[in-house]
């Protein structure tokens, strides 16, 4: 099942090289046919999933036996949501992709092998393949972005790809260090992942390869200070790669601290908590602080993103109930909100060929259907209660802190900036009176566009008041990361308040 | 019947749907009266559900909808109980009142639909504020109703000051809930829960005074967000672009209340804390007296309602902050009465003066609009405190129970008793200057009375602030004695018994009303020169009320423009320059190394053909001498 | 007279020697690609004689392996240099500098 869903694009992607190159008309709705069955399928995974902890629907077969690689394959409650995710979001940015004029086909081939990709990091349970993934995911990526992105496209598909694959180089090291001190504590060499959790490290080489994991992940976060790369790659990259890349590839980076740093390296990660913690409580407001005067809605988004995901990071290093589940739905939430939000100004761009915030004004007179949506998701981003955003940023809030009481209060702070710097950007770019003469004849969304964002309003809407649909699935897992942190090391998880158990059991009302 | 209490928010909502996506097929008028019936069914059913607790005996219940956030105990619940009750009753009541209102003030604009979807979808939010069984929920009607103001506030859109203050409303409100949300971390720390079921009833055992007076500070940091309160209140004079019907509705009958409402939920909590109580006690005084010095001069007639209803607010924040909080209650639901009154005949004049706000252009409104000037007269001396109308009882119990209090509480009275009189007379004064004295208005405007619509939610408004006073009197304690199931956790500070201290106290307010309306009146009711002069007289403080003490100019000053510099200087000096000049640097200097490299590599199969059989030869030699 | 493993060296390393001077004092390509070739052979030579000396079959084997690999480059190498020829119509090595850094 999960090796289908995995090779499912891939098979996508050579039949769509067997169409011919000239029939270009046929390429996307090809393409958006193709990526719907992945979708489909991941609906299905996640339609039987049992709300339990551990890996479900394993998969193992033997790869090279020398070196103990597997294609070892399962899924939790931590990689079910960004799988969907993944799948959900591939026909989408496919399908706002009409803009796309030349090479229609690579287009839609790399962006398959991107999904395949992507879905076989958060299906891998053996370290070495899901290495092999992470990497294979910045081919596709880097070709998007270089091949039919902005003016600046080369630069930014270099910098993207070069400081990605030197963070994971380091992690490389880190792998193979692991997997050398099982074979030689344990005999037999092994990549799995359950296996080099057993392994026992000294409490400096733990740290070592804590932080050679942490690195490569926070850059792919990207964590403050090693966000620089983001911009650049958002802002010169096409709507489509925008969308994944906001959407599921930053994701990468919180689900790899979560899936790996804690459970590979507990007693890292507890001695880490203060260091990660600052430093995305640092990357919230400063990601929203520049993000308040960027003159380019594009760079403005890609900088919400740096602040949104140290909430992530946040909650993934308060090491609660609370803080890992809204750190897990907030991944989803986020690829949500900030996906749309990168649809929307791609929607701008194709009419005005600009992103530049001075050169708007008035849009809400003449474009009112795009309006009401840019809005809504600013209020999805900003996070106002009944939209998705709210419950994961509110779950992190209230579960960071117990543990990190100071941080969790500056975090709070960026609460107040999100809301400075998207509605400002809203008062510039849509209200007033349309004073430029290119925008008054702007034609409003078709109903095209409107397809593409509905479903996601919808979901907006639905994991805001009904967040159990998720929430059910994916505590049990984040549930057996605390057991585990704690079996491990001498941390406990707080119990907040003294009469907790009672008023959380329901009893006594 | 509690069953379908969902129903009270879910009727709303629904108006708010379906117009959404309908309004523009149903059209004027018929969209303002679909938003007016589901807000007027709200009520009734509210009415209808309230009804065990008018007859008292009905204990309060609490309804699970359905899960939400389950890990910090926060599920969509709803709390059925009197002060959720009157809440709610208030609302829609109001609401509906300021619905059918719209429909003819709104009357030929192009988003007629779209502004009662935002308007049914504000009574949906605010009914999930009042009726919510836990703080996350309350939140969730806090921001949306956040939400709501922000579209309605900015519902001129195409105006920049319109936008402009649709935001500053949303910012500043967010400060607040910055602090309501520190404060919501402290109470799941201390309780594990967010419901109100788990929390009121242990507070005392859980909470320490510490930690009591820091939840207690921190709600009132919120509350004063939303209730705009001193210094948190530059929002709403601004809020005033918003159309009449949004001001009278949102800025003054209920959302602002929302803060008042907070405090009063969470009476279990502040009854711990004495010092977050009489903070909010001094907060509200410092508050009611400013915001009632700068009304004195304002021009602008909604101006003059919007400091109004701040310096109103603070009197409710000196009562619940007193202890008394059936007190400010009471005065939240007169004050929504008489506010609404007076917001709804502003618009009135504001509608037949075609547009304009400016009271010095306004005068002799009497004769043409005697509806209107009736009714607001009604209202200007409701709140002005003058016996028996409903501000009288209200202001009253408020003064009365903080005199009561004793020690700080006692100059916090004076302040009280001090704003009483100002209130008056710049009530009269507003009255006197639109409706008497000579018209001042240009000639190619024609005044004219409003239509029916308009006119009937002025009278049964005006009614409301005639009786609604006798709810709660201190001969007959009716609303004290309803709200008590919701208040079983404090013990509720009472105005001095005895009738001849009442009669004291009473007659000490009645007497500043008097005074303050009277002179207010006398220095009006002449030709515009000599009340000109009269302001004159004041200088400069007159002029310093008039902009409001400059106190946005120094917020400008002290936080916005500094805050954008240094926003700049992150974006442009640090993020560019530092961080990704390390970055860049990084890349220029591996490339760097590589131009000093490249020059091994001239193209020259014989230049490499020498420097391989060199190497070779230096192998060799090293093999065959080194051994 | 019994030919020494001595001999054969002495000729493989004169061999070598010609295919190295060849090779950096020519200039046309074809001839250098030839002294590669010569210089390919004179360690063959070394490698079999060494084999044989020191009664050792893996001499013989790494000779195998080097005809192979030479002769696979010398397909790829010719190809080169016929495409080279046709392009430039020249066979002079030092009017080809693309590579320059």
């Amino acid at each position: 099942m999960l090796t289908a869903l995995i090779l499912l694009p891939v098979a996508a992607a050579v039949v769509m090289m067997v169409v011919p190159a000239r029939r270009q008309e046929l390429h996307l709705p090809l393409g958006i046919a193709l990526s719907v069955l992945p979708l489909a399928l991941a609906g299905y995974v996640f339609w039987i999933f049992e709300p339990a902890p551990g890996f479900q629907l394993v998969e193992l077969v033997s790869w090279y036996e020398p070196w103990g690689i597997n294609w070892f394959l399962g899924i939790d409650g931590i990689s079910l949501p960004m799988v969907v995710l993944t799948t959900f979001l591939v026909p989408i940015a496919l399908a706002a992709s009409t803009s796309i004029k030349t090479k229609t086909k690579e287009f839609v081939v790399y962006i398959l092998l991107l999904e395949a990709g992507m879905i076989g990091v958060f299906l891998a349970l053996d370290l070495f393949l899901f290495f092999v993934f992470f990497e294979a995911i910045l081919i596709p990526m880097y070709f998007i972005i270089g091949i039919w992105g902005g003016e600046r496209r080369v630069y930014a598909a270099v910098k993207f790809f070069i400081y990605t694959a030197l963070g994971s180089a380091l992690m490389l090291g880190g792998i193979i260090a692991l997997a050398v001190s099982y074979s030689s504590q344990f005999g037999s060499p092994s990549f799995a992942f359950g296996d080099l959790a057993s392994v026992d490290l000294s409490p400096g080489s733990e740290r070592w390869l804590f932080a050679s994991f942490a690195l490569a992940f926070a850059i792919k976060v990207p964590l403050f200070p090693f966000h620089t790369w983001l911009p650049d790659a958002h802002v010169e990259a096409p709507t489509a790669g925008s969308v994944l890349l906001a959407g599921v590839l930053l994701k990468l980076g919180t689900y790899g601290l979560l899936r790996f740093n804690l459970a590979l390296f507990p007693e890292a990660s507890v001695e880490a908590v203060p260091i990660m913690g600052t430093l995305a409580v640092v990357g919230i407001i400063y990601g929203a602080v520049v993000a308040i005067v960027q003159p380019d809605l594009k760079k403005l988004v890609a900088y919400t993103s740096v602040s949104h995901l140290g909430f992530i990071v946040l909650g993934t290093f308060a090491l609660t109930s609370g803080g890992l589940q809204g750190a897990v739905i907030q991944n989803v939430n986020h690829g949500l909100t900030t996906g749309a939000l990168f649809l929307l100004v791609g929607m701008i761009y194709e009419r005005r060929h600009t992103k530049k915030i001075e050169d708007f004004g008035g849009l809400q007179k003449v474009m009112p259907i795009y309006a009401g949506f840019f809005l809504f998701m600013i209020f999805a981003s900003i996070g106002l209660p009944g939209l998705n955003g709210f419950v994961g940023e509110f779950l992190i809030l209230i579960g960071s802190y117990t543990t990190l009481p100071a941080l969790t209060v500056v975090a709070a702070g960026g609460v107040i900036l999100a809301a400075i710097y998207l509605l400002w950007a809203y008062e510039r770019v849509f209200t007033g009176v349309p004073d430029k003469e290119e925008n008054k004849a702007l034609s409003d969304l078709s109903a095209r566009e409107i397809s593409l964002l509905a479903p996601i309003v919808a979901l907006v809407l639905v994991l805001g008041l009904f967040p159990g649909i998720l929430l059910d699935k994916i505590s049990p897992s984040t549930e057996a990361v605390l057991d585990y942190i704690e079996d491990q090391t001498a941390y406990v998880v707080p119990e907040p308040g003294r009469l907790a158990d009672v008023y959380l059991a329901g009893e006594d009302r | 019947m509690t069953d379908f209490l969902w129903l009270i928010i879910a009727l709303p909502l629904a108006g708010a749907v379906l117009l959404h996506f309908l309004g523009r097929f149903v059209g004027e008028p018929l969209s303002g009266w679909l938003a007016s019936l589901a807000s007027t069914s709200a009520f009734v059913f509210a009415l209808v559900a309230a009804w065990p607790f008018i007859q008292g005996g009905e204990h309060s219940t609490t309804v699970l909808l359905w899960e939400w956030m389950p890990a910090i105990g926060a599920n969509l619940e709803l709390l059925w109980d009197p002060l959720a009750a009157l809440m709610v009753l208030v609302v829609t009541g109001v609401g509906s009142l300021i619905h059918f209102f719209a429909i003819g003030y709104m009357h030929g604009d192009d988003r007629f639909d779209r502004f009662f979807t935002s308007l049914n979808l504000f009574m949906a939010s605010m009914l999930t504020l009042v009726l919510a069984g836990n703080y996350a929920m309350l939140f969730l009607g806090w921001e949306l109703v956040g939400l709501s103001s922000y579209l309605l506030i900015g519902f001129w859109f195409t105006r920049p000051s319109a936008a402009a203050a649709a935001k500053k409303a949303f910012v500043v409100n967010r400060i607040g809930d910055f602090g309501f949300m520190i404060a919501l971390m402290l109470v799941f720390a201390s309780f594990g829960t967010l419901s109100y079921a788990g929390i009121f009833e242990r507070a005392d055992e859980v909470l320490g005074v510490g930690m009591a007076t820091a939840i207690g500070l921190l709600m009132l940091v919120g509350a004063a967000g939303k209730s705009a309160q001193v210094p948190l209140y530059v929002w709403l004079p601004d809020a005033m672009e918003g159309p009449t019907p949004v001001s009278a509705l949102i800025h003054a009958a209920t959302m602002v209340t929302a803060g008042v409402y907070l405090i009063a939920r969470s009476s279990a909590i502040f009854e711990i804390a004495p010092i977050a109580s009489t903070t909010v006690a001094t907060v509200g005084a410092i508050t009611a007296l400013w915001a009632a010095t700068i009304a004195l001069a304002q021009r602008d007639i909604k101006k003059v309602l919007a400091y109004s209803t701040i310096s109103q607010l603070g009197y409710m924040f000196l009562a619940v902050g007193a202890g008394a909080y059936v007190a400010g209650v009471f005065h939240l639901m007169t004050h929504a009465f008489f506010k609404a009154l007076l917001f709804l005949g502003a618009g009135s004049v504001i509608h037949a003066m075609s547009d304009e706000q400016d009271m010095h252009k306004m005068g002799g409104l009497l004769k043409k609009m005697p509806t209107t000037a009736i009714t607001m007269g009604v209202g200007t001396l409701a709140i002005a405190g003058i016996p028996p109308l409903a501000g009288f009882w209200s202001k009253d119990e408020i003064l009365g129970s903080v005199f009561a209090r004793g020690g700080w509480f006692s100059a916090l009275w004076i302040v009280g008793l001090v704003t009483a009189l100002i209130t008056a007379f710049y009530m009269a004064r507003q009255w006197v200057l639109v409706f008497l004295g000579e018209p001042r208005w240009s000639q190619d405007t024609s005044p004219h009375e409003a239509p029916r619509v308009m006119t009937i939610p002025l009278i049964i408004l005006a009614g409301l602030s005639v009786v609604g006073g006798l709810l709660n009197t201190p001969f007959a304690l009716r609303l004290e004695r309803f709200l008590e199931p919701s208040f079983e956790y404090v013990t509720l500070q009472n105005p001095p018994e005895g009738l001849a201290m009442f009669a004291v106290l009473a007659g000490l307010s009645v007497m500043a009303s008097l005074v303050g309306g009277g002179f207010g009146y006398v220095s009006y009711n002449r030709p515009k020169q000599r009340w000109l002069d009269f302001e004159d007289g004041f200088e400069p403080l007159w002029g310093t009320w008039e902009q409001a003490y400059r106190v946005d100019d120094l917020y400008g000053a002290a936080i916005v423009a500094p805050g954008k510099k240094a926003a700049e200087v992150a974006a442009f000096g640090v993020d560019l320059a530092i961080i990704d000049g390390a970055v860049n640097g990084v890349g220029s200097a591996v490339r760097r190394l590589g131009e000093l490299a490249r020059s091994l590599q001239t193209g020259y199969v014989r230049n490499y053909g020498v420097l391989f059989l060199g190497g070779a030869l230096v192998i060799v030699i090293w093999l065959v001498v080194g051994r | 007279m019994i030919v020494s493993a001595g001999y054969y060296m002495a000729l493989a390393a004169a061999l070598f020697v010609i295919g190295a001077l060849g090779m950096l004092l020519r200039r046309n390509v074809l001839v250098m690609f030839m002294c590669i070739e010569l210089m390919l052979n004179a360690v063959n030579l070394t490698l079999i004689s060494a084999g044989r000396a020191l009664n050792d079959l893996n001499g013989q084997v790494a000779v195998f392996f080097i005809l192979v690999v030479a002769a696979a480059e010398v397909v790829v190498g010719l190809a080169i240099i016929v495409a080279i020829f046709r392009r430039r119509s020249t066979a002079s090595i030092d009017e080809l500098s693309e590579l320059r850094g």
